[in-house]
């Protein structure tokens, strides 16, 4: 076994982006003030939609924006039944996730077993050549280098551009931002969509890189760990950031336990990224975490005349 | 333009019909999907709905199916519905079904082959002292911490899956087994086996203990202040505050109770149906009860009703994978879809639709 650094670090990377990118998704729908707990169906539906387009178009960044577009057709769901119909946002999360699994399994029954093209590494030239920090942080393939840069683009966007601001006023108070002339329920249509995008990219990135191939149920409670991460980073993104990588790390570090044979059960190291959450969410709501949330956060909204 | 309007109360009739037309969409949405699996619809909504309790093929083998696989989802459901309507939101049932599994057979199994009476009783105990701890893990974590309870009961499923797989597998395992992962078969042990009341009717302790659960239930939201107390910090969180209600209480209250019977239906189906501890004991009736406690309105006799109903699909699904190799996961779903489109037609218990002739003043 060699749990070395060097090896670690870009397989925790790894691990850590597909509930980085669902859970970035998430902190925007939740900043807009809507509660999406069906991350987990919409991860598993791209990890389906992403394989078949990748499979069938033998290109991997076509499987990525299928994965992408199959979570956003599952949020578009969502959204139609939670902005449009006004239902319960907790409900029709569920309803989202329990459908996901049902659907993904139905889409990818021709898919077992099958091999997804190869998403080649990328090392950024020039720095991929650094000594030990050079294989850690510059020779990944391509959703890597977007999840990070799509954790500063979030930020940035959430704090400095005025769409962002208007996202961030509907999610704090969603009355006074109607009031101000904010179209509330389009505003977090698109929030929803890009969620379910995120999710549906981290899914793809589940089934096209990290496994990589189609099984049912594969994302295995990634969405909900994703959702957790969410409460963890008090909805900021670098916090998500370290988040992510921490549950990442954990991951890598009982995959590899287990690999290697330790003497600890293993059932013990598989529940282990669970409880670690559990126990990361005690601490963060002991703390007050949850004072962080947005205002309007699940509440639905109906301009009434 | 069309818009909606929001009604000063729920209407009672959409109520009623909500539910009805959900069923009917599903059918149709669902022939839908059939047909583009290239199954005959027509042909795979009569095998689901109506051969398992009409075919004079099948109809003597899935008739008691039929109670079998509605008891848990009833008895699940029944819990649950008790804090969604508080606004409590336990959503690891399936975890909690599995504990109660592994508590109850794990008694049974700690003093076999002694044969007890009271054997069937105290397992029933145990079963539901396993779900209603594990229910109180996040039900305790969020009054001490206010930790979110969705994401905790939630998380604490994959926990007690794997602590499925290690009792399966290692410490709960058949010692005669060959080394094959599974326990002992308690159907072969006469004081812990869930038999049949009524031979071939599929009515089981578990039955019974479902229909005492509606009855309860139905008292409780009726009659009984506390019944009071969870439907008025579901609906009126404020006015429950003034009224002196202890959400700490009810939040243990709600999941505790619903821990304790997704415990016990857990321990009826070890000790009845399924028979023993196996890697994959937990067969989703967790959360399809989740399905079964929305479609029935979150009321007593509705649950009764949608557990029935959903127990028909699963059993209904099953035929069609056999005669029409339609595929499992098309039932999961099929059952997601139901949900979905309840979900949707209940916008109008809640709304008017209005259409505005000529300009809106």
């Amino acid at each position: 076994m060699d749990i070395s650094l060097i090896n670690l670090i870009p397989l925790l990377m790894a691990a850590s982006t597909p509930i980085l990118l669902a859970g970035l998704g998430e902190l925007v729908v939740e900043k807009s003030g809507v509660l999406n707990l069906g991350v987990e169906g919409m991860m598993i539906t791209g990890a389906i939609t992403g394989f078949m387009a990748a499979v069938a178009t033998g290109s991997p960044t076509l499987g990525f924006l299928g994965g992408a577009a199959g979570g956003a057709a599952l949020a578009l769901v969502f959204g139609a039944l939670t902005q449009g119909l006004m239902s319960n946002q907790v409900a029709t999360g569920l309803a989202l996730t329990l459908f996901g699994l049902g659907l993904s399994a139905l889409l990818g029954q021709a898919f077992v077993g099958l091999k997804p093209p190869v998403t080649p590494d990328l090392p950024i030239p020039g720095l991929s050549q650094l000594p030990v920090i050079g294989p850690m942080f510059f020779d990944h393939d391509l959703m890597v280098y977007f999840s990070l840069f799509a954790v500063a683009a979030v930020w940035a966007f959430l704090r400095y551009s005025r769409p962002g601001l208007i996202l961030r006023a509907v999610g704090e108070n969603h009355a006074a931002a109607h009031a101000l002339g904010y179209k509330v329920t389009r505003i977090r249509l698109m929030a929803i969509l890009f969620g379910g995008a995120m999710a549906g990219l981290g899914g793809a990135y589940l089934s096209l890189v990290r496994v990589p191939q189609w099984t049912e149920g594969m994302t295995a409670g990634a969405g909900w760990i994703a959702l957790a991460l969410v409460v963890f980073a008090a909805w900021r993104p670098f916090p998500l950031l370290i988040g992510a990588y921490l549950f990442g790390g954990i991951t890598v570090l009982q995959l590899n336990m287990q690999a290697a044979g330790v003497n600890v059960p293993v059932e013990l190291l598989s529940m282990s990224p669970y409880l670690v959450t559990i126990l990361v969410l005690v601490v963060m709501s002991a703390a007050g975490a949850a004072a962080g949330a947005p205002g309007s956060l699940g509440r639905p909204f109906h301009a009434s005349r | 333009m069309i818009r909606l309007e929001r009604r000063p109360a729920p209407s009672k009739s959409w109520t009623y019909l909500a539910p009805l037309l959900a069923v009917a969409a599903t059918m149709i949405a669902g022939a839908i999907m059939f047909a583009l699996l290239g199954k005959d619809p027509v042909l795979a909504i009569k095998t689901i709905f109506w051969d398992p309790v009409f075919s004079p093929q099948f109809g003597s083998y899935s008739r008691p199916q039929l109670l079998i696989k509605a008891g848990p989802l009833i008895l699940i459901a029944i819990g649950l519905s008790l804090g969604f309507r508080a606004g409590i939101w336990n959503i690891g049932a399936e975890g909690q079904y599995i504990m109660g599994a592994l508590a109850g057979a794990g008694l049974a199994l700690a003093l076999y082959p002694m044969e007890l009476p009271v054997l069937l009783p105290l397992m029933v105990l145990a079963g539901a002292l396993g779900g209603w701890a594990w229910a109180m893990i996040p039900g305790l974590l969020r009054t001490m911490f206010n930790t979110n309870e969705i994401l905790v009961s939630l998380l604490l499923v994959y926990v007690a899956e794997q602590i499925l797989s290690a009792a399966a597998v290692g410490f709960l395992r058949n010692p005669e087994g060959g080394g094959f992962p599974g326990s002992r078969n308690l159907q072969s042990y006469p004081s812990a086996h869930n038999a049949e009341i009524i031979a071939n009717t599929g009515i089981h302790w578990g039955v019974v203990a479902a229909l005492i659960a509606v009855i309860a239930a139905y008292v409780l939201l009726q009659r009984h202040i506390l019944g009071f107390h969870i439907k008025l910090a579901g609906e009126a969180p404020r006015a429950a505050k003034l009224a002196g209600v202890n959400p700490a209480r009810l939040i243990l209250f709600c999941m505790g109770v619903s821990g304790a019977l997704a415990g016990m239906a857990g321990l009826f189906e070890v000790a009845g149906p399924a028979g023993k501890i196996s890697i994959d004991f937990g067969a989703g009736y967790g959360f399809t009860a989740i399905i079964v406690a929305f479609l029935g309105r979150l009321h007593p006799v509705g649950i009764l009703l949608a557990g029935l109903l959903m127990a028909l699909t699963y059993i209904g699904g099953e035929l069609a994978q056999l005669m029409l190799s339609l595929p499992a996961a098309a039932i999961q779903a099929f059952q997601g879809m139901l949900l979905f489109f309840l979900l949707a037609f209940d916008v109008f218990s809640h709304y008017r639709l209005r259409i505005a002739t000529g300009r809106a003043a």
